[in-house]
């Protein structure tokens, strides 16, 4: 199979190979390790209108076949993005997809306003699995009429950009909220986010996480990452992307065959930060070998 | 395109430890084929991820240079947890995964007094910046350890310059080498001081190097799942208040530039966190 390029609601990639929002940087720190440019898309690490600077130390924490994090979401602001970060990009070859972290809708909308006016953004993708800090601090993304909400917000100013929501996988129903936010006007959806969860030492009695609760992500995750989306592609009619400790080609396939149009890679950028490219490289010989000769023949083709 | 120092598969070309000691202590030499780094700082470090790791142990072990000849990298390891076992159980041929040279290292000033302070492993960095200095008549080594010293590569780097060690066995033992620290950092006011250790040595030295006059620099350890500046699991507080990635903008830093190491009140850590795992 030569062609690999797939296009979403608009959203053209030249492959399906995404890295994850908060794993890659803003892309540029990537350079040294392969060409920026081999990427289906680069989605940048979760951006709010003011800088932020997360949480306290020690916010990550080695795993079985994974990790924790509560990095708190510390970034550099959109502006700064923007000016410094956005013009080295090769946003002309590679989709660069910008992920928005906001406390309410109101401040989504208006992060939404700023990045639908750069050129350089391909999509935006809606990081619900935060706190609404209006509503006590409930996760926007564990309740359908809230993660529709903020949809609906980003949507009306996002202009002609392609409006991605991100959906947590620590909810009951996660199908009840992906078709709450396909309702909303969502294009695409992106799944899973990170699985609550913590991390002891017994020696010091303490949490390895300051913030004593984390994301869990990497291989550990995969088989819910799996069901997640399967359940999400058989509930909507809008185009699903497919991530949750894909850490070879195979796994990224395994999304694809549930009915995902796209992957995103993010902690196997940590076991060797040329992953994703070698991830592009490994796609077209694996293909190959299955006999598979376009997406459209292999994806959703789960055989049950 | 990928660049000589960028991320290769490489092999293990030898392991050994210093002595009888150094085996006993977990103490280990690693070897590993050099895949064409040609420039490289003492301070500078590598991520290194066996193949063996699969997909159980996610990260790869950030390791200070210890040497890099054209045709080998060389780590000085200590067993710590089940990374690093597992490194120091590597043969040769094995395969490890490996990027760098990572990080700045330490500042290099030939003609002004130099004082290095190694604590345990932290010895490491400074083989290759003895070996590479022009001037080691302007070096001194003080070297805290627990082990035996055999088990330590100190007695060649005490052959090229002037160093002395002392052995931390019994608990009073802590005061007697914090005493002997101060009395040699008097020696440095503008000299340059050069640290690398456990954090509780690093802010000691960092104390009385200020004290004496001196100007000195930290090698930071903290956790490191990426090395290269994308996870922001490594951060550490610089003096004017903002996180900073130590694997890019350290592991060397000069101690006034960090809020835990400048002589101020640290600023406690930012409040403005929030719940989810990102
Ligand atoms: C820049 C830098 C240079 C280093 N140079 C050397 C060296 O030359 N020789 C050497 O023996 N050790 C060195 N270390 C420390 C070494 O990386 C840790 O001892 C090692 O990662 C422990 O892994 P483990 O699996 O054996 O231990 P575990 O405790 O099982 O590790 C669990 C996790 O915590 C992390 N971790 C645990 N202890 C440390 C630590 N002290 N520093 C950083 N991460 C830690 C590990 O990487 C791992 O991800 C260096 C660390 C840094 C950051
Ligand atoms: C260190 C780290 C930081 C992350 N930061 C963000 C973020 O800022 N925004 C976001 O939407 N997801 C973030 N994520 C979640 C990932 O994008 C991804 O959804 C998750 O890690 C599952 O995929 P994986 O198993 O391939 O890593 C982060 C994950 C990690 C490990
Ligand atoms: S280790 Fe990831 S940013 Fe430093």
């Amino acid at each position: 199979m030569r062609e690999l390029s797939v296009t979403l609601a608009g959203l053209h990639l030249k492959n399906p190979v995404i890295t994850a929002s908060g794993t890659f940087g803003y892309g540029l720190e990537f350079s040294r390790y392969g060409d920026l440019k081999a990427l289906g898309g680069i989605c940048v690490k979760g951006l709010s209108l003011a800088p932020r600077q997360g949480n306290p130390m020690p916010r990550v924490a080695e795993t079985p076949c994974g990790m924790l994090n509560a990095i708190g979401l510390q970034n550099c602001g959109v502006e700064t993005f923007v000016r410094d970060k956005l013009p080295f990009l090769p946003w002309r070859d590679t989709a660069v997809i910008a992920n928005l972290y906001a406390c309410d809708a109101e401040e989504f909308a208006e992060l939404a306003g700023v990045l639908a006016a750069e050129e350089g953004i391909a999509a935006l993708e809606v990081n619900i699995s935060c706190p609404n800090v209006r509503a006590g601090g409930i996760l926007f993304g564990q309740d359908p009429a809230m993660a529709a909400r903020v949809t609906e917000a980003v949507k009306k100013r996002a202009g002609i950009k392609p409006v991605m929501v991100k959906l947590s996988p620590n909810v009951t129903d996660i199908a009840a909220v992906a078709r709450a936010v396909e309702a909303a006007g969502a294009d695409i959806l992106s799944l899973v986010n990170t699985l609550s969860g913590m991390s002891v030492d017994v020696s010091s009695r303490r949490p390895r996480l300051a913030n004593v609760i984390g994301g869990l992500s990497g291989p550990a995750i995969k088989p819910v990452a799996l069901r997640c989306v399967w359940q999400v592609c058989r509930a909507v009619d809008i185009p699903v992307i497919g991530m949750g400790g894909i850490a070879s080609a195979e796994d990224a396939l395994e999304f694809i065959l549930v009915g995902a149009h796209a992957v995103q890679v993010g902690t196997a950028n940590f076991l060797r930060p040329d992953f994703a490219f070698r991830l592009v490289e490994e796609l077209p010989p694996l293909l190959e070998r299955l006999g598979v000769s376009s997406w459209e023949e292999f994806r959703g083709t789960l055989k049950v | 395109m990928a660049d000589a120092g960028g991320c290769r598969e490489v092999a293990v070309l030898s392991r050994g430890a210093e002595s009888p000691e150094g085996e006993r202590h977990g103490l280990w030499r690693l070897a590993v084929e050099n895949p064409g780094w040609t420039k490289a700082v003492a301070g500078q470090f590598a991520m290194l991820r066996p193949l063996r790791f699969g997909r159980e142990l996610t990260w790869a072990r950030p390791l200070s240079l210890f040497g890099v000849t054209p045709e080998r990298v060389e780590f000085f390891i200590q067993v710590a947890g089940r990374g690093t076992a597992h490194l120091a159980a590597m043969n040769p041929g094995d395969r490890l995964v490996m990027w760098g040279p990572l990080g700045r290292g330490f500042a290099v000033e030939p003609d002004t007094p130099t004082l290095l302070l190694a604590g345990g492993v932290g010895l490491a960095p400074f083989a290759p910046y003895i070996a590479a200095h022009p001037r080691p008549d302007n070096l001194r080594l003080v070297f805290g350890h627990r082990p035996p010293l055999a088990a330590y590569p100190f007695a060649k780097m005490a052959a090229t310059i002037q160093a002395e060690s002392f052995h931390e066995e019994k608990p009073g033992d802590l005061d007697r080498f914090t005493a002997l620290l101060r009395e040699r950092l008097a020696d440095y006011a503008n000299g340059l001081v050069l640290a690398c250790g456990p954090r509780p040595f690093l802010a000691a030295v960092a104390d009385m190097g200020r004290a004496a006059g001196a100007r000195v620099q930290v090698s930071l350890e903290n956790r490191m799942a990426c090395g290269v500046g994308a996870c922001l699991g490594c951060v550490e507080k610089d003096a004017k208040g903002e996180l900073v990635q130590t694997c890019v903008r350290g592991p060397v830093f000069w101690a006034r530039e960090l809020a835990a190491f400048d002589g101020g009140l640290e600023t406690p850590g930012s409040r403005e966190g929030c719940a989810c795992g990102n």
